[in-house]
């Protein structure tokens, strides 16, 4: 036995490695007899003993050689309990054959398994994502019915981690116990509506195939994920692009109506009357409203492009038919050059793929018509890839092309692979029948093929003849006799089988020679094989009712042979043929009708191709494959006559908003009366084509000066503008801004686009216009502006109905009545002027102002996590001399970055204090030149004594470390550095009690941080602790039942890591401060910052 | 999805099994078997086969199969190219992928395929992932390990499955920065007898070795990327950045990696180095033949022809051959009836030639069809397409790398075709 035999090599070389270090057990067992079952027994003994060692290397030795084992297909099941206990050892590579070794026997001994469980579980609440990941992996794929819920709950958690490994993990989980016990389905389905909903791209395609495997007729849960998925498609892994497109493709069968009512034109065969009646029918109606493409649809296809670039074959495969049954029909060809590409690929791709173009092919013609030569077949391909190629070269033949592809069948014809060379004389059959012209060429051609040495060629070309020939019912009695006289060469019975019936056919058209075919084959009628006799027969029968004088006697004695032939068949068929045509007292009426039974003119066969009917399965599938339904093929359904509500997939803007102050959706709202409102959109309106033409202009300006690593930034401004102008369902795709994904976003960006330079614009607009005296108050404006912004938003989910009409019916004192409340405001929460510095006594005041607000919102519905507003303190970025007048002050508005969620957003004020104005104040190098910064546009002028603010996004990726980089003036460069205080990195988060409570539980070891620390008694109430933590770090606040306790929430704001913030008060003002976050550094730094805030007062 | 993997060697045993799901009896091969008796060739066997319960899609690859079995629609493409991923990442880590090297690293084979699964679905593909979590064995580690009693399986947990690049794995430290480009180019051409060309297209591959410290972005152009007809990238290539300028731009993973694959368009005239000339003759009477071949070079942009090699596939009837070469040696299977002229260096001033006599099985007919001649040969530093590699560029570094680009023209499939029917 060779596997014995190499156990045995394997189990030497061991040995004597094992030799080396110590003498061992084994080193003498495994030179034993191995083949044996016996000594399979006393092997496994001995493994036994080794896993019961206390030595690891012993143990790991032992495990090396079960899993060797299970490789080989052995029975390894006895040594369970030996090897269940080292389940929690700490050699990772030993638990980890511990793993495959229970993944391969639980289902055997169930009870034994049970005992690993605990350790499982325990794994779970590990503070490393990696070991939740395999715990949870190992424990899901132990088939043990018992533990079903225990694997529940274990998904159910996991798919709440934090870590989005995990949750992928627990996708496939999902499916690992639907298929153990599919009774939990229900309870699954929420798992994966939940899990749909994840904006992480590891993610998205674990879940999805969980969609497909448990639920793939819920196509409800979606709508809402649609655009989402279409985005975050590129930056999928590659096998989970595969999925999400097999999938998007059938939801989009079901959900946009069909694009080709008007590519009807371009579909050169006509094909389907399905589609044609179906089109017709709407032209009835729909013909003053020509079809436009859902949006939703165009962004399928427009995402999906790039993909056909992938290495993957897979992923080209399953992008061209995505274009192939969504895609209007003139836009299907853009798939052709990559499907030609992939025949360069392995034999096994290209069999795939050669199917599919076979079927396109029929269809298509057109599509791969220009590529013909990638379809010659060589020498040294398989036959099944032979077989492909010729299939497809029959369909691409046509008028024009056929002399090139004749001259290649002619080759092909002599191809030492005899089955190919039978193929290609099949196809020849095909070329003739389907193109007239070449009928008679190719049926000479094949009459020449009839002298050919080889028999199958020989045999194939006879019954392509005979089709051929019924097909022309003319001219052909010359080539009928040189048949019948090869007839005694050819051996293969199909040809004679062939021959037979068509000088039968045809006898009247060869009366001398019919009969004596009939003689020589009553002679050799015993030896016939089956299918000859039967041909002989009807040959006879046929030869009697036209030339019943010559041939009466023959026919009889060969009826009288069929007689008494062994096979039933031909017993019953003689005796059918023999009351048929000789004419009795019994047989009644049908005598009369022989001739016209026997002889009728028989339709001619259709030359057509095995792929003809393929195209009613998706193509790509196995189901195509193999041209049989596979077990859980989902059908493609057709095109809805009417499209399904368009608006199912947009998405609630209010709960991104939540996050995500930006809102672009109040533009949405009905407020035809609000005379503030609409001045703003039309000012919004003429920014908008303002802003977007100073974008293009920005963009290109960073790409002359930033020539260096900046590629990120430009490109995704490119995209967005190019997107800009297709995308038009914009403000729905806003919502998806908390995605991670960080390069290619592009319609998400375009209303935020729109929306805050206009924001920012219209401030230096209104500064452009009439400068302003103090650069502070300017700042305080800019502000103001934002804030409106945000503010509208807490309104729509918090209760503040009055300050809302207020603001809105007065736009230009709006300011001002902010400012009383601000005042009241201040009162209730007394905040401290002291620690903001002067340069900007009005900001604090107004943000105040709007502290309270979101502050009374977090205390009323707990929900609203706008940015929550401490004193904003401004930091100096460049002294007017050094500056040689430009000056420029910045602080953290603690609003979402717009640009892109990983950034923070940054407002810079810049003012011009020199006596002649500066110009084209821009930004340049910066460094690390990784550093991705959304810059400002360029200022074309700054006047003298004006300032202006504008907004920036830095993403400081998490850290402290400064971002450097350079303001430019026309003249000159500045280097600048901004660095951010620990707690600008983080955004608010909003929770409840419980949720933080809960996530704080999974944070706790190596990620918790704690001080017990001496508050001024100043600070000991609560809200004056909310102020102070507030000042010092962008969280938001968690309600809190507790008196004693205060508690925090954010998250950062690059890697969305969660940061928690708690604050227990004890006796005599001391209190014991914890942050909880798996960014540590972080951690400690936020804790003596905070610290600092609270004990100084 | 994937349910199970068997690895059968040449000879039909069932060397090695692996099972995502619960277990499949390792009989359900029978049904592969049987089709594999049929087909003559194993590369015959149909890639996708149907049995009663479950669906058989295999590869071959290295003299090996790799079976899996699937219960439930899958698109059979996504099985293949994980199939081949398997036996890459084999090759990656073993230097081959064959039965002997699969047996004697049967627990680090093991574990990669549990890593590279979960259930059936793909979990870790990308060969640094997968080096960071099981390394890939050498001499020493092994000397080391057993020395240690350490392990081959990393201690460290990777980064890269979870970091937006994941094909690179974190903290990459060279002593010296070095990235190689191999720009590798293929012909493909069908020339008929008369020499004309049928079929001529240029098949291009761009290998990248890059050893570069920490997180750099390349860039790099070509002067005339006009010239690429078609592509695939590498997934760290950033699709937007060459639509619109034309670059590659990328972070590389580490190591060696395809960066992309072009095609060169068959409209392009291309050239064809070699010219061929050709007689053989079959005989009707006296049951031999006669051969005679010359090889002179055509288009070769004043490089050396390296590497060449003629074979040819006689037919069955050809018994031996009694040639003699100019240049090179030649050899005669007959078993296989291929005849392998090894030429090497083409001499332009002293052209090749092969001439001889070929005997034939007594009695047998003629055969009817010359064979045709399959050429392979090599041309360092040319890309025959044209295609040159203008600049690379590295940000987010700053150390200063070495850089390197090598050019090769290969004969992919060159076939010298002889049509005398007709």
């Amino acid at each position: 036995m060779s596997t014995g035999a190499l156990y045995n090599d394997q189990g030497g070389a061991e040995a004597a490695v094992e030799a080396g270090q110590e003498s061992t057990p084994t080193s003498s067992g495994s030179g034993a007899a191995f083949g044996l079952f016996s000594a399979d027994f006393k092997k496994n003994e001995d493994l036994k003993e080794m896993l019961e060692s206390s030595k690891e290397s012993l143990k790991l030795e032992a495990m090396k050689r079960i899993v060797g084992l299970i490789a080989k297909g052995k029975n390894a099941s006895e040594l369970f309990p030996a090897v269940v206990k080292n389940v929690a050892s700490k050699n990772i590579e030993l638990k980890k054959l511990v793993y495959v070794y229970l993944v391969r026997y639980a289902e055997e001994q169930q009870d034994l398994a049970l005992l690993s469980i605990s350790t499982f579980q325990r794994a779970l609440k590990d503070p490393n994502q990696f070991i939740r990941a395999s715990a949870l992996r190992v424990l899901s794929s132990i088939r043990v019915p018992i533990i079903v819920p225990i694997m529940m709950l274990a998904i159910k958690e996991a798919a709440a981690d934090l870590s989005p490994y995990v949750r992928k993990t627990s996708a496939h989980a999902i499916q690992k116990l639907f298929s153990l016990d599919a009774d939990q389905k229900e309870q699954l389905i929420e798992v994966i509506e939940k899990l749909l909903k994840d904006k992480s791209t590891l993610v998205a395609g674990s879940v999805v195939m969980a969609f497909e495997e448990v639920c793939p007729d819920r196509i409800d849960l979606i709508h809402k994920n649609y655009r989402k998925l279409c985005n975050l498609l590129v930056d999928v892994e590659e096998w989970g692009q595969v999925v999400i497109i097999s999938m998007l493709t059938r939801y989009a069968r079901t959900q946009f109506t069909s694009p080709w009512k008007e590519g009807a034109m371009f579909d050169e065969n006509n094909e389907k009357a399905f589609y044609e009646s179906d089109s017709e029918e709407k032209k009835g109606h729909t013909e003053e409203k020509p079809y436009i493409m859902d949006p939703d649809h165009r962004l399928l296809l427009r995402n999906t492009k790039p993909l056909l670039q992938s290495r993957n074959t897979a992923v080209v495969m399953s992008v061209a038919q995505l274009y192939w049954h969504l895609a209007p029909k003139h836009e299907v060809s853009i798939v052709t050059k990559s499907l030609v590409r992939l025949l360069r690929s392995h034999r096994e791709v290209q069999y795939i793929v050669l199917q599919n173009i076979a079927t396109m092919s029929i269809q298509r013609k057109g599509m791969f018509e220009p590529f013909m030569k990638s379809f010659y077949v060589r020498s040294t391909d398989a036959t099944h890839i032979k077989t492909l190629k010729l299939e497809i070269l029959t369909n691409l033949a046509n008028e024009a092309n056929i002399s090139t592809i004749l001259r290649e069948f002619q080759t092909y014809v002599k191809s030492q692979d005899k089955a190919f060379a039978a193929a290609t004389i099949q196809a020849i059959g095909r070329c003739a029948t389907n193109i007239s012209e070449v009928t008679d060429t190719c049926l000479n051609g094949l009459v020449l093929l009839l002298s050919n040495r080889d028999e199958t060629v020989v045999a194939e070309s006879v019954v392509v003849i005979k089709k051929l020939l019924q097909t022309q019912p003319t001219q052909h009695s010359e080539i009928i006799k040189h048949m019948a006289k090869l007839f005694d060469n050819i051996t293969v019975p199909m040809a004679r089988a062939s021959i037979l019936w068509l000088i039968g056919e045809y006898c009247e058209r060869v009366p001398k020679i019919a009969p004596d075919v009939l003689r020589k084959m009553a002679k050799s009628f015993t030896a016939e094989e089956d299918i000859v006799k039967l041909q002989t027969v009807n040959l006879a029968a046929k030869l009697y009712l036209t030339n019943s004088k010559q041939t009466k006697l023959l026919t009889q004695y060969i009826l009288n042979l069929g007689k008494y032939d062994q096979n039933y068949d031909i017993r019953d068929r003689t005796r059918f043929i023999r009351q048929l045509i000789v004419p009795s007292e019994k047989s009644g009426a049908l005598n009369k009708y022989a001739r016209r039974i026997l002889l009728a003119p028989k339709p001619a066969p259709v030359l057509e191709s095995s792929f003809k009917d393929r195209d009613r399965f998706q193509l790509g599938t196995l189901s195509h494959s193999l041209n049989s339904k596979a077990t859980g093929y989902q059908e493609l359904s057709d095109w809805p006559a009417v499209a399904p509500d368009q608006s199912v997939r947009n998405v609630e803007i209010i709960e991104a908003v939540k996050e995500w102050t930006p809102t672009v959706g109040k533009t949405k709202q009905p407020k035809s009366d609000d005379k503030f409102y609409s001045d703003d959109e039309d000012e919004k309106e003429e920014e908008g084509s303002d802003s977007s033409g100073s974008e293009d202009s920005s963009s290109s300006s960073s790409e002359e000066s930033g020539s260096d690593s900046e590629e990120e930034s430009s490109e995704s401004e490119k995209t967005s503008s190019d997107s800009g102008k297709s995308s038009s369902g914009s403000e729905q795709s806003s919502s998806e801004s908390e995605l991670e994904q960080k390069k290619k976003k592009k319609t998400k960006k375009v209303p935020q686009k729109k929306s805050k330079p206009t924001a920012a614009d219209s401030e230096s607009d209104e500064n452009g216009n009439g400068p302003v005296a103090q650069e502070s108050s300017s700042s305080a404006e800019s502000s103001s502006g934002s804030e409106t912004d945000s503010e509208d938003d807490s309104d729509s989910d918090s209760p503040a109905p009055q300050k809302k009409t207020e603001t809105k019916t007065k736009p230009k004192v709006a300011v001002k009545s902010k400012k009383e409340v601000s005042l009241l405001d201040l009162d209730d929460f007394s905040p401290a002027p002291t620690n903001t510095p002067q340069s900007s006594i009005f900001s604090p005041s107004l943000l105040s102002d709007l502290e309270g607000l979101s502050l009374s919102g977090v205390s009323s519905t707990m929900q609203v996590t706008t940015s929550s507003f401490g004193p904003v303190k401004t930091y100096e970025l460049l002294h007017h001399m050094t500056g040689k007048g430009l000056a420029a002050k910045y602080h953290f508005p603690r609003q979402p970055c717009l640009y892109q969620p990983s950034m923070v957003a940054v407002q810079v004020i810049l003012s011009n204090s020199s006596d002649h104005s500066l110009e084209e104040i821009h930004i340049g190098d910066r460094s690390p030149a990784s550093l991705s910064i959304h810059c400002f546009n360029t200022i074309e002028r700054l006047e003298p004594e004006a300032s202006v603010t504008v907004s920036m996004g830095i993403d400081f990726s998490d850290s402290t470390q400064a971002a450097n980089f350079q303001l430019c003036t026309k003249e000159d460069q500045f280097s600048v550095s901004i660095q951010p205080a620990v707690g600008e990195l983080l955004m608010p988060s909003s929770m409840t009690e419980q949720d933080f409570c809960k996530e704080q539980g999974k944070l706790q070891g190596m990620n918790e941080t704690s001080a017990t620390i001496t508050m001024e008694t100043a600070n000991a109430s609560s809200q004056a602790i909310s102020k102070q933590v507030l000042s010092v770090a962008n969280v938001g606040v968690v309600s809190s039942s507790q008196n004693n306790f205060s508690r925090f929430a954010g998250r950062t704001v690059s890697s969305g890591a969660l940061v928690l913030v708690s604050l227990e008060l004890k006796e005599s003002s001391t209190a014991l401060l914890t942050i909880n976050t798996e960014k540590t550094v972080m951690a400690s730094m936020l804790l003596r910052d905070i610290k600092q805030a609270l004990t100084q007062a | 999805m994937i349910h199970s993997l068997f690895l059968i060697n040449h000879s039909g045993d069932i060397f090695l099994e692996k099972h995502w799901k619960s277990v499949i009896s390792r009989s359900v091969c029978d049904y592969f078997f049987e089709v594999k008796e049929k087909a003559v060739d194993p590369e015959n066997v149909p890639p996708v086969l149907q049995t009663p319960h479950h669906y058989l899609i295999s590869i071959y690859r290295g003299k090996l199969f790799f079976l899996s079995v699937v219960q439930t629609e899958v698109p059979p493409l996504f099985v293949i190219e994980f199939l081949h991923r398997v036996a890459d990442t084999f090759q990656d880590y073993f230097g081959e992928c064959s039965e002997g090297v699969i047996k004697d690293n049967l627990v680090t084979v093991y574990e990669l395929l549990e890593e590279m699964l979960d259930n059936g679905f793909p979990l870790a593909t990308e060969s640094n992932v997968l080096k960071e979590m099981i390394r890939p064995p050498n001499i020493l580690r092994s000397v080391v390990n057993t020395l240690t009693g350490g392990s081959n399986v990393g201690d460290t947990l990777p980064t890269g499955q979870l970091s937006n690049v994941p094909w690179r794995r974190a903290g990459v430290k060279y002593t010296n920065n070095e990235a190689y480009f191999d720009v590798v180019e293929e012909i493909d051409a069908i020339l008929d007898k008369s020499g004309t060309t049928v079929f001529a297209e240029i098949q291009g591959v761009v290998e990248a070795c890059v050893r570069l410290t920490g997180m750099p972005d390349l860039t790099l152009s070509f002067m005339n990327p006009r010239l690429l007809d078609d592509m695939s990238f590498h997934p760290c290539v950033r699709f937007k950045r060459w639509e619109s300028e034309r670059v590659l731009s990328f972070i590389p993973p580490d190591g060696n990696f395809t960066l992309m694959t072009y095609h060169v368009s068959s409209q392009n005239l291309v050239a064809i180095p070699v010219y061929v000339k050709q007689n053989i003759n079959f005989f009707e009477t006296g049951s031999c033949g006669r051969l005679d071949i010359t090889i002179g070079p055509k288009q070769n942009m004043g490089k050396t022809v390296e590497g060449l090699m003629v074979t040819i596939h006689m037919p069955k009837v050809v018994l031996s051959a009694n040639l003699t070469a100019t240049q090179g040696n030649y050899t005669y299977d007959l078993t296989t009836k291929v005849l392998v002229w090894d030429i090497g260096k083409l001499n332009p001033q002293k052209l090749p030639n092969l001439r001889g006599s070929l005997s034939m099985q007594a009695g047998a007919p003629k055969p009817e069809e010359n064979p045709s001649l399959n050429i392979d040969l090599k041309i360092q530093q040319l890309a025959i397409s044209g295609l040159k590699v203008s600049r690379l560029d590295m940000y987010g570094e700053k150390y200063k790398p070495f850089k390197g680009v090598k050019y090769l023209t290969k004969a992919g499939k060159f076939q010298r075709l002889s049509l005398s029917f007709l």
